[in-house]
């Protein structure tokens, strides 16, 4: 339904960019405070202009930065690869294969991922340094699937049951039993909620550092835990918290930016609904 | 040259490659360092590395260092590792019940006596450093460096701009605090909150003195007796002339104010020196100056960093070589003027620090020794952590008395008063 | 057929077990442990040795932290979490409601917009944290905002600001809930009068008088929590970490509401539209109802993600902050620098209590007998 610009359409595109520029401002401060030399940081002139660029705090960030990274892009990818798979097929099974008492073992799996890290950290350390899984990637990946599986096994449920029953009952007619229906039917259907799916693991795993601080030696410690040790370290000045910062927060950006979309529309299907 | 002494001489290269090939080759594979330097202090750390590893070129360093939080999170990583029973080969820790209240009673610690007396450090450490190092059992970690936590730091040439004298006691620095303030000038600049408890152990020293601040941490002393309540109360007014946004300030921050002329006095460890001087390129003594805090002259509160060596370490040979090389006077003396600090051994060459530190190792040497409580000297973990809430409780409320009470009962629970 | 579907049966719990142990062990198993262990006293003198001497001490731990003369600090974190939850999730409600309804609206750029708004919320808490300590520097950032267009600086001390608001005496807690239920009972009272139902009106109403009574007797003042009073209030320190918690999130709210408008279906607001209905009135009357299941939604997401809310109040104000602490953190700070592992320990339990008492409803109400999955 296309409406005229009227009066209220104007009132709205103004008061909406204005908000717009007030979101932006950490962004403003964030790269304003990175970019300048040290000695030009200082509370009352922190919203002017940098005299100069000084990019020495990236190049700086960047070479502390850059095997963290890799550890936070390894344990992400893997993690969010495992757990979403591991979701797909609980959803499969809770959705279109109902067992005896799987009606109880949903809100128990779902309850999951509500829980406080902070009430089961000390049991979970000491199991990994029992299964010498402790302090490497391996046992991070281990954990963040864990905890990942309520959300993403939540998510593709409901996805699926989006998947009308007539659909497999004819795959099952064919002859498809439980892997041709899973492999036929609902694989290629589950590309969209594959990527809300992976969205918000990515994002969540990425930023994730209760776990990442407590769990890890210094050799596989993921981004978030370099950049508290950048911030709240000794360091000096805030030029090298900010450019760290801005590479922390790249990938996630840079997903939301471009992916933003799917995210919208996957969230009223998924985390919304029962 | 006669044949015998060819032969001598090569009987002696003989034996010389012998004695240097095994000490070098029994030291390779890892040694695990874990710490909380970083930023700043890393060069200092990276300098003793370089030098283990050009000493045992077999041998791999790994710097484990965890910062953040207040030190909370190196504490946190190094906690998890031990209650799981896999430690790094040495950590850093401060010298004191820091190390003697958590790792020692838990007898997570090797005695170190066996190093100290090879190595003769028992004539090169001062008495009282081995004294804190030390329980009846042995001697549990070796100091690589002695911080001072009582000093007033200012700008010589400010002070003269607004008139004022540095204050050698709180007395005087009271009477001079409403000038300052009617200038627009804030007294005593203050950052987040361990820089509270850290103003507080100066402020109490001069209050009560050495000798009465040794026996509250003996159990000799009540935290409710009248001295430490006055301690409290001239707390209460020091602090009303401090900054308002000091528990969002980092330390740097709060010295910043000093430096560029927006506080007049700032009570911080002789860390500040090295960050005023190598990061902000002041020439100690022109661009910034210092004193004993107030009333503490005569009284030097000291704190140490030093690694020790865990039971069951996996590359213990490594760490014991690591440990070696940290007591010795060129390692100290390669990392304490990097890092701001003086050597903890009596022998050090002091051409090589600069004038602070100069004379900061005089003091060391005349002075009364005291232990800073807020670096884990003086006090065990338990007391520190609820310290911190007793901080809180008189920052919030004013009341000494309420302070004091608090504070006696965290002592008792955390074993300080043994009654 | 039939015998094809009872082994397909087979695979799928076969399939879906590991997830169920692993579950049954990472989240029950675990908390389990912790409840455990927040029943002893590990955390005495030898706390880290490899064999540490733990006793059973009941339920002394939850006695100490909510009577306890030193855990003064543990009551007003709780005190901090619950008015964090409360103003976190009404003003993220209220903006990414006011942010949908805008975006909905647009003219032309809804895709940057949206995006603008969004974005926060990809970011880490930590990131969140180090970047608004900086802007929230009261001698700094947003405070010297006003100054741009010529006006005085703000003068707010945000984190650092000591001050409490609608301060309340702890050990009173049990006279507020009865006055509460005073106000609650009359009001439900009155209610019932109006629509005429006796049965109902009396019940409330002798609920109401019994508690009058309590209240006028004085015995509510003297069911005391403490033997002496303890202020604790509203730390205005919370704002700042209100609003940086508020500008992250808000773009959920935002998303969840906007998906929430798009599946209103175009005819209905043509209906509307037909029937002489303003643009406003059909937001007010066909479009905000349907988003009421998005508000259950929302709160409980944020509101458990507030419960839980630990690296951003690190991260911004560092652990030992009491003025913004919540128990998250004192939880960590007794864990791992006071090295009292059972009152940890008892710290979690606690949280996790709290944060089922939000959950546990809506998830047994969402998911309860429904394993079908036919939503």
């Amino acid at each position: 339904m296309k409406r005229r610009p009227s009066l209220f359409s104007v009132a709205v595109q103004t008061l909406a960019v204005l908000l717009a520029v007030a979101y932006l401002i950490p962004v403003y401060m964030t790269l304003n405070t990175s970019l300048k030399s040290p000695a030009e940081i200082n509370l009352p002139t922190a919203w002017q202009l940098p005299s100069e660029l000084n990019w020495a705090s990236y190049v700086t960030a960047w070479t502390r930065f850059a095997p963290y990274i890799k550890n936070s892009l390894i344990l992400a990818v893997a993690a969010t690869l495992i757990s979403a798979g591991m979701g797909a097929l609980n959803g499969y099974v809770l959705c279109k294969y109902p067992f005896p008492g799987s009606a109880v073992v949903l809100p128990l799996i779902v309850f999951g991922m509500f829980i406080p890290y902070q009430a089961i950290l000390v049991p979970l350390f000491q199991f990994l340094q029992r299964t010498r899984l402790y302090g490497g990637l391996p046992g991070l990946i281990l954990v963040h699937v864990v905890y990942g599986l309520p959300i993403t096994t939540l998510l593709f449920r409901s996805f699926y049951a989006e998947i009308p029953d007539e659909l497999l009952n004819a795959a099952r007619i064919d002859g498809a039993g439980f892997a041709g229906v899973f492999r036929h039917i609902m694989l290629p259907l589950s590309g969209p909620p594959f990527l809300v799916v992976a969205i918000w693991q990515f994002t969540q795993i990425w930023n994730e550092f209760l776990f990442a601080v407590t769990l890890t030696r210094p050799d596989a410690q993921p981004i978030t835990v370099a950049l508290a040790n950048l911030a709240g370290g000794q360091a000096v000045s805030w030029n090298l918290p900010m450019a760290g910062s801005v590479l922390a927060a790249l990938p996630t950006v840079a997903i939301y930016v471009f992916l933003g979309r799917y995210f919208v529309r996957g969230l009223l299907a998924g985390s919304i609904k029962g | 040259m006669t044949r015998s002494m060819m032969v001598k001489l090569a009987a002696l290269a003989l034996i010389l490659a012998l004695a240097c090939v095994p000490a070098g080759a029994a030291v390779s594979g890892n040694l695990e360092i874990f710490s909380w330097w970083a930023g700043d202090e890393g060069p200092a750390l990276e300098a003793l590395i370089a030098k283990y590893e050009a000493t045992y070129p077999a041998a791999r360093v790994i710097n484990s260092t965890v910062t953040g939080g207040a030190g909370v999170n190196a504490k946190a990583v190094l906690k998890t590792r031990m209650l799981g029973g896999d430690p790094p080969d040495t950590f850093q820790v401060h010298a004191g019940q820091e190390l003697i209240g958590t790792w020692v009673v838990a007898g997570r610690m090797e005695d170190l006596t066996f190093l100290y007396e090879e190595e003769g450090w028992m004539n090169v450490f001062p008495a009282g450093l081995l004294k804190l190092l030390s329980t009846d059992e042995g001697i549990w970690s070796v100091p690589v460096n002695i911080h001072r936590s009582n000093v007033l730091w200012y700008v010589p040439e400010n002070l003269n701009k607004w008139g004022v004298k540095v204050p050698a006691t709180w007395q005087e620095f009271l009477e001079i605090a409403p000038t300052l303030q009617a200038k627009g000038v804030v007294p005593l600049s203050l950052g987040e909150n361990w820089t509270a408890t850290h103003l507080w152990e100066c402020v109490a020293v001069a209050a009560m003195g050495p000798e009465k601040w040794d026996q509250l941490w003996a159990g000799k002393l009540s935290w409710k007796s009248p001295e430490v309540i006055e301690a409290w109360k001239l707390f209460g007014e020091v602090i009303k002339y401090t900054n308002a946004d000091a528990p969002s300030l980092s330390w740097q921050q709060a010295t910043d104010m000093v430096v560029q002329g927006q506080a007049a006095f700032n009570v911080m460890g002789d860390w500040a020196a090295g960050y005023m001087a190598t990061t902000l390129k002041l020439e100690p003594g022109v661009g910034f100056g210092w004193a004993a805090s107030p009333g503490t002259n005569g009284v030097f509160v000291m704190l140490s960093d030093s690694f020790g060596l865990p039971v069951g370490c996996p590359n213990r040979e490594n760490a014991i070589a690591w440990l070696k090389m940290l007591g010795s006077r060129e390692a100290q003396d390669i990392f304490n003027p990097l890092k701001g600090s003086i050597s903890a051994r009596i022998d050090s060459d002091m051409s090589l620090y600069n004038k602070y530190l100069q004379s900061a190792a005089a003091d060391w040497r005349t002075n009364v020794i005291a232990g800073s409580l807020a670096h884990g000297v003086v006090a065990n973990e338990r007391f520190m952590n609820d310290f911190a809430t007793v901080m809180e409780i008189f920052l919030q409320t004013g009341n000494a008395e309420a302070a004091a009470n608090a504070a006696e009962a965290v002592a008792i629970q955390s074993g300080v008063i043994t009654r | 057929m039939r015998f094809r579907l009872k082994r397909d049966e087979l695979y799928a719990v076969l399939v879906i077990l590991p997830s169920i142990l692993l579950l049954a062990v990472f989240v029950y198993g675990f908390i389990a442990q912790t409840f455990r262990v927040s029943l002893t006293d590990w955390g005495q003198t030898a706390a880290l040795s490899l064999q540490p001497e733990i006793n059973y001490v009941g339920l002394s731990n939850y006695a100490d932290l909510f009577g306890g003369f030193l855990n003064i600090r543990f009551r007003q974190d709780l005190t901090n979490m619950v008015m964090f939850t409360v103003l976190f999730v009404g003003l993220s409600l209220a903006t990414g409601l006011v942010l949908a309804s805008l975006v909905d609206n647009l003219i032309w750029g809804e895709t940057v917009l949206r995006t603008v708004f969004l974005y926060p919320m990809s970011l880490s808490f930590v990131v969140t944290g180090t970047v608004w300590r900086w802007l929230l520097q009261p001698r700094g950032g947003i405070n010297l905002l006003p100054t741009l267009v010529g006006l005085r600086a703000g003068q707010f001390l945000w984190l650092s600001s000591r001050d409490q608001q609608l301060t309340f005496d702890w050990a009173l807690l049990p006279h507020y809930a009865v006055v509460a239920l005073l106000a609650l009972a009359a009001v439900m009272a009155g209610a019932a009068v109006l629509r005429r139902r006796r049965r109902q009106a009396a019940a409330w109403g002798a609920a109401a008088a019994m508690a009058a009574a309590v209240v006028a007797t004085g015995l509510s003042r003297r069911w005391q929590l403490l033997p002496y009073s303890e202020a604790h209030g509203f730390s205005t320190a919370l704002w700042g970490v209100v609003l940086a918690a508020v500008w992250q999130m808000s773009g959920y709210t935002m998303a969840l509401y906007l998906a929430g408008l798009r599946t209103v279906p175009d005819e209905l607001r043509e209906a509307a539209y037909v029937d002489g209905a303003s643009r406003l009135q059909i937001y007010r009357h066909v479009e905000l109802p349907m988003l009421m299941p998005i508000t259950v939604s929302a709160i409980v997401i944020l509101g458990h993600i507030a419960l839980k809310i630990f690296d951003l109040i690190f991260a911004m104000a560092g652990p030992d902050h009491a003025p913004t602490s919540v128990p998250a953190i004192t939880m960590f700070l007794k864990t791992f620098r006071g090295n009292q592992l059972a009152v940890g320990a008892a710290i979690g339990t606690i949280l996790l209590v709290i944060v089922s008492l939000l959950i546990v409803p809506y998830v047994v109400t969402q998911y309860r007998g429904d394993g079908g999955g036919r939503a």
